[in-house]
Parts: structure tokens; C-alpha cells; sequence
């Protein structure tokens, strides 16, 4: 058993897993707050690094200044999308909702292809140092950024929730709607604000996953494991939706190491998350954390 | 109230056969009839080119119906609907490749085999609905894709599988002119399976389900069963649908059977109509059309300032890509309805002219 190669997996698994839960977390954060299944998760994160890069790299404005300006926009673009086209769609069907998501992932998707390429492009570099001796281990600086990154933005989404009066407004809004409406709370700015706050979350992660990998099309992948990570936490629990993002992430660096070591399938790591999705959907459809859903006549 | 050529103006149904019946008029039946009699001769009249494009409607019109059963009838999400389309691609190559089995029998035995992997990915549907299905269909699309990449056996993995040309009684039929009537015939007898589908009594019960899940269960409709069969269904004719697709090809490679698949089937059934068989019919053709138009809009527009700004030559695929996304939000945001709407309106417009209102 190659334990070096075991523990690097893990720590690995443990990175990429951390951001997973962040993109799980801001997917939650809008099911929760306007019961809308956003397909597009992954493109909001794709765009936000592209939008980072293209300042970084077409502007020279250095990364100090050109995130801040990211996630400005990211935030009126949050707002923009909620109040065109999600706006329209309340009081639809499920299945319309899903579609417009669905169609604003391919809309989103070909335009950033369309504008910046199909290539993948590096980041431009941002830490001096590229190994830091950790336990006895080198861990990349961005690796090491990208952990900090996102344990201060969980904090973060946990002190709005937790402690601000926006928070407190959101969470009201969540659960049931008219009562909070009812109580002065305008559900519309709730709405659009989840919005604003899930794409500024996700760019975040973009800009992060961007700074280690460089940006892609690829990057979007992320939005398609958002949907193992926040079905094992429950879709309607921000702190599962964390923990389920972190499992994923083990679950895919263990597939990996137990495929190079002793299977040799091939590959098993980018299918093992929803062979996994397929089996909690099976035993236990709402999750670790998730509310039941009791429906009375 | 058929032996009239008109529909009376109001409801004078007094029997539930006269509210089922698939054509209210002769005039409509006759009319549906010197249609297809019309559509008999196309392949004389028009180009290759046309023909090529009626192919691939009825094609993926045969896929996209199945899809309408799940999603338009039965009111569940299946977002791995490609998925399943594929796996009939290949199963019919296989079957016909290793058994020698004639693709005239194979392309039903696709169906069948494609369908009873539909009921196992209908499973989950048993216990889920809404979006813990659509996310279960959404990994049933992946697991599949991989599936494919892997079982070289069945798929012949990096190399394309082939497959052959249809063949009946002997007689190999080559060419499109002559696929073309192998297709419409599979286009007619599935329109003609699942209008009658939905008439039966296990048809209304699909329905039932869609309208209200829990009044549908209280009336002792068995709701797994249903959830579960409507996946069967719609399984077998994206099967049938795949397999057509590979033996008009005669080559089926692992490319073009992932999630942007899906998602075209999906807006072909809504911008057709949920719940519309004819409208599924429409937006096909409108789904297969909009990237061809596409093209011509780009070959209109070659060397203008538009196309050097845009870069339009290079760039089509993604011009396609937004497209297609754009058309599925424009029509869910302004014709929910879909075509199948727009349609009956028209029909009523010149019923009631010049008293439109």
C-alpha cells in the first residue's frame, strides 16, 4: 500500500472537497431561499473566473483590485439574472424552472467559449512561494489558499445566516414564504439578494479553482458534482450541503487511489460521485440533513 | 360526432368514445391520411439535403414522444433521456453485428432491451419525484456515458461500433430515398401506439399521476408502478428511436449521446407542447431546423460587418449552442404552451373567422 500517494489523495480529496462545499453551500443557499434548482451553478463559477482573469490578463489590473471588481460584478449579475428571467418564472411548474436553468447553463456556457476560447488559459501567478513544508508534507501555497479561502467563506455564509438581520430575513423566507412577507420582509430583494450572494460565493470558488488548475470550460464540472454533494447533506441544509461537498471530495481522491492501486478501471473517480448520488437517492432520498417532506390532503 | 365534416361550435360529446375518438371528423381523418400519402412522395421531390433533415426529424421525433410520456404525460423529469437514446444506437449495432440478427427485428428488440434499462433507472422514480428524480436521471446520463466508454465488447469503446444497413427479407435497403419509408412507417406506428396510449385506461392513469400524484394514489392507482413504467416507455422508444439513428448512420460512435443531447430533446417536447403528440412532431422539426437555420443565417451574412465582428464562420457551434438555450427561455418565458398551443389557436382563429372574438 502506497501510503504517501494515500495521504497526498486525501489531502487533495480534502481541497477539492472544501470547494465543492462552498459550491454546494451557494446552490443550497438558492433552492433554500427561492426553491429554484439552479443548473447553472457551475457556469456562474466559470464566468466569475473568466470575468477575474480577463481583468487580470487583458487589463494588468493587479489581483488585489481585480477581485473586489469580480465580485462586484458577479454580485449585480446575481441580481440582473434573478430579477430577467427567474422573476418571470415563479408560480411555474417544477419542470419549467429546471429547463430555464438548464438553458441558461448552455446559454452561459457556449457565450464563454464563444468570448474566450475553448482553450485552457493559466492563471496569471499570484503567490511568490510554490511549496510550503506542512506536517512533514509540501503542499502547494494554492492549495494551502484555496482550503483558507474557503473555510473564511463558510464562517462567513454561517455569521450572515446566523447573526445578521438580512440572514435572519432570508432564513424566515425560506421557510415559509407568506409569513414572512406577512411580517414586512420583501421577499423580492430576498429573492434577488440569494442570488446576488450564491454568484458572488461561486465566483469566489472559480477565481480559487482558477488560480490552482488555470480556467476552462472545464471548470464547470464543478456545478455537476454540486448535485452528489448537496443530495448526501439534504438540498435544503447549508451546513450538510459543506460536509456533503467534503465527503464527495474524499469519496473521488479514494476512488482514485483505489483505482491505481488495485482496480485499474480506469477513470473511476470522475463516476464514483454519482454512482454514490444514485445509492443515497436510493436508501435515504433527503439526505443527511435534509427535512422530510411530509405532505398532508 | 363523426359522419359530420364540421365540428359543431360548443361541446355536444354525450358519449366517452366521442370524447377519445382520435379524429372528430372524417374531414380531419381524411385529411391526417392525404397528408402522409403527400409526405410518401417527398423523397422524389425534394433534395438530398431536405431529405437528410425529414430523416433526422423523424428520427429524434421517435425519442422525443418517449421523453412526452414521461415528462408531458406523466409529469416526472428525466433530464438522461440521450442517455438512453444511445444505449439503443448500440444495442441495436450489437445485436445485429454479433447474433446477425435482422435489423429489421433488431430495431424493436433495441427498444425492448433499452426499455428494460429505462426500469431499472426508473427505480429511484418509485420513491422520488420532482427534483430528486431529475438529479437521479442527471446521474443515470453520466453513469451511462460511462458505461459506453468502458464496455468495449458492447460498444467498441474509442472505435466506433458499425452498424448495418436495414435489411428486409433479403432485400437490403440502401440509400436514404428508401430509409426515408422505413422511418416514417416507425414515425406513424409510434404516433399511432402512444395516442392510443394515452385513450387507455393506463394512459389516463399516467395522467392522473402528472395532475395530482396524491388524489391519483387515493383513487388506487399504483403510483410505482406507473412512475416506473412511464420510464419503461419512454426507454423503449428513445431505443427505437437510437437504433433507427445507428442503422441510418451505419456507424454509431460514443459522441452525441451526452447531457447537450438531453437537453435538446427536452426542448423539443416544450417548445412542441407538454403533453402533445403532434406538438412534440413540430418542435422536433423546429429543434432539427434551428441549428440548420443558423447556418444559413451565417452563410447570408458571410464577409458583412456582422459576421467580421461576430466572427460568425468560426464560431458556430457556440452560435448553435446559444441558441438552442435561448429558444428553450424565450419559449418558456412567452409560449409556455408551446407550438401545440399556438396551433389549436390558429385552428380556432380561422373556425370562428371573421368573428374572431
Amino acid at each position: 500500500m502506497n501510503t504517501q500517494l494515500l495521504i497526498q489523495l486525501l489531502v487533495n480529496g480534502l481541497v477539492v472537497g472544501t470547494l465543492y462545499g462552498v459550491v454546494a453551500m451557494s446552490f443550497v443557499l438558492i433552492y433554500k431561499a427561492t426553491q429554484v434548482v439552479n443548473f447553472a451553478q457551475g457556469e456562474l463559477l466559470l464566468i466569475g473566473a473568466w470575468v477575474c482573469w480577463w481583468l487580470l490578463t487583458k487589463y494588468q489590473v493587479p489581483f488585489y483590485l481585480g477581485m473586489p471588481i469580480t465580485l462586484v460584478f458577479m454580485f449585480l449579475f446575481g441580481i440582473a439574472i434573478q430579477i430577467v428571467i427567474l422573476r418571470p418564472m415563479i408560480g411555474e411548474p417544477i419542470i419549467s424552472v429546471i429547463m430555464v436553468t438548464i438553458a441558461l447553463s448552455t446559454v452561459f456556457s457556449a457565450l464563454m467559449k464563444w468570448m474566450f476560447g475553448v482553450n485552457l488559459q493559466p492563471f496569471p501567478r499570484i503567490f511568490q512561494t510554490q511549496n510550503v513544508n506542512f506536517l512533514g508534507l509540501q503542499v502547494q501555497t494554492v492549495y494551502l489558499m484555496s482550503l483558507a479561502v474557503s473555510v473564511a467563506m463558510m464562517i462567513g455564509m454561517a455569521w450572515f445566516f446566523r447573526l445578521s438581520k438580512y440572514g435572519l430575513a432570508m432564513r424566515a423566507t425560506a421557510f415559509n414564504q407568506q409569513v414572512a412577507q406577512s411580517l414586512g420582509i420583501s421577499v423580492k430583494s430576498v429573492f434577488a439578494m440569494a442570488w446576488a450572494i450564491s454568484a458572488t460565493v461561486s465566483a469566489v470558488a472559480g477565481v480559487v479553482v482558477a488560480v490552482v488548475n488555470g480556467v476552462s470550460a472545464g471548470l464547470s464540472a464543478y456545478g455537476v458534482k454540486v448535485f452528489p454533494a448537496a443530495i448526501l447533506g439534504g438540498l435544503d441544509s447549508v451546513g450538510g450541503a459543506v460536509l456533503g461537498g467534503i465527503i464527495i471530495g474524499l469519496l473521488e481522491n479514494v476512488a482514485h487511489f483505489l483505482d491505481s492501486e488495485y482496480l485499474h478501471w480506469g477513470n473511476l473517480y470522475e463516476i464514483a460521485p454519482f454512482y454514490a448520488l444514485i445509492i443515497i437517492l436510493m436508501i435515504k432520498p433527503y439526505g443527511l440533513f435534509g427535512t422530510k417532506d411530509i405532505e398532508r390532503i | 360526432m363523426a359522419g359530420q365534416t364540421l365540428i359543431p361550435a360548443g361541446d355536444f360529446r354525450t358519449t366517452y368514445a366521442a370524447d377519445t375518438t382520435v379524429f372528430p371528423t372524417p374531414t380531419s381523418r381524411n385529411a391526417m391520411i392525404a397528408g402522409i400519402v403527400l409526405v410518401c412522395f417527398a423523397p422524389y421531390v425534394v433534395s438530398a439535403y431536405v431529405l437528410s433533415l425529414l430523416i433526422q426529424i423523424g428520427i429524434f421525433a421517435i425519442a422525443a414522444i418517449g421523453l412526452n410520456i414521461v415528462v408531458g404525460f406523466t409529469g416526472q423529469i428525466s433530464i438522461g433521456h440521450a442517455a438512453f437514446f444511445g444505449f439503443g444506437a448500440f444495442t441495436s449495432a450489437y445485436l445485429s453485428n454479433q447474433f446477425s440478427i435482422p435489423v429489421f427485428f433488431c430495431i424493436p428488440l433495441a427498444g425492448v432491451v433499452t426499455a428494460a434499462v429505462g426500469l431499472i433507472f426508473g427505480l429511484p422514480a418509485a420513491r422520488l419525484k420532482g427534483l430528486y428524480l431529475a438529479i437521479a436521471t442527471l446521474a443515470a446520463q453520466y453513469i451511462l456515458l460511462d458505461f459506453f466508454a468502458r464496455a468495449e465488447w458492447f460498444t467498441g469503446g474509442s472505435v466506433p461500433a458499425s452498424a448495418e444497413p436495414f435489411s428486409l427479407f433479403g432485400y437490403t435497403l440502401r440509400g436514404d430515398r428508401q430509409y426515408f419509408y422505413v422511418v416514417l412507417a416507425y414515425v406513424i406506428v409510434c404516433y399511432l401506439l402512444v395516442t392510443n396510449l394515452i385513450r387507455s385506461r393506463d394512459g389516463r392513469a399516467l395522467v392522473a399521476v402528472r395532475d395530482h400524484y396524491l388524489s391519483a394514489e387515493i383513487m388506487g392507482i399504483n403510483l410505482t408502478k406507473y412512475r416506473t413504467l412511464s420510464f419503461g416507455l419512454a426507454a423503449f422508444f428513445a431505443g427505437v428511436g437510437g437504433a433507427l439513428y445507428a442503422h441510418y448512420n451505419q456507424v454509431v460512435s460514443n459522441e452525441g449521446f451526452g447531457i447537450d443531447r438531453s437537453i435538446i430533446f427536452l426542448a423539443m417536447i416544450i417548445i412542441g407542447g407538454l403533453g402533445s403528440i403532434m406538438g412534440t412532431l413540430m418542435g422536433t422539426a423546429f429543434m432539427v431546423l434551428l441549428p440548420e437555420s443558423m447556418e444559413w443565417l451565417s452563410v447570408a451574412l458571410r464577409d458583412s460587418p456582422i459576421d467580421q465582428f461576430l466572427g460568425l464562420k468560426n464560431n458556430i457551434a457556440f452560435l448553435r449552442e446559444m441558441a438552442i438555450g435561448v429558444i428553450i427561455i424565450v419559449f418558456l418565458v412567452f409560449e409556455p404552451d408551446g407550438l401545440a398551443h399556438r396551433w389549436r389557436q390558429i385552428k380556432a382563429y380561422w373556425k370562428l373567422y371573421p368573428f374572431s372574438h
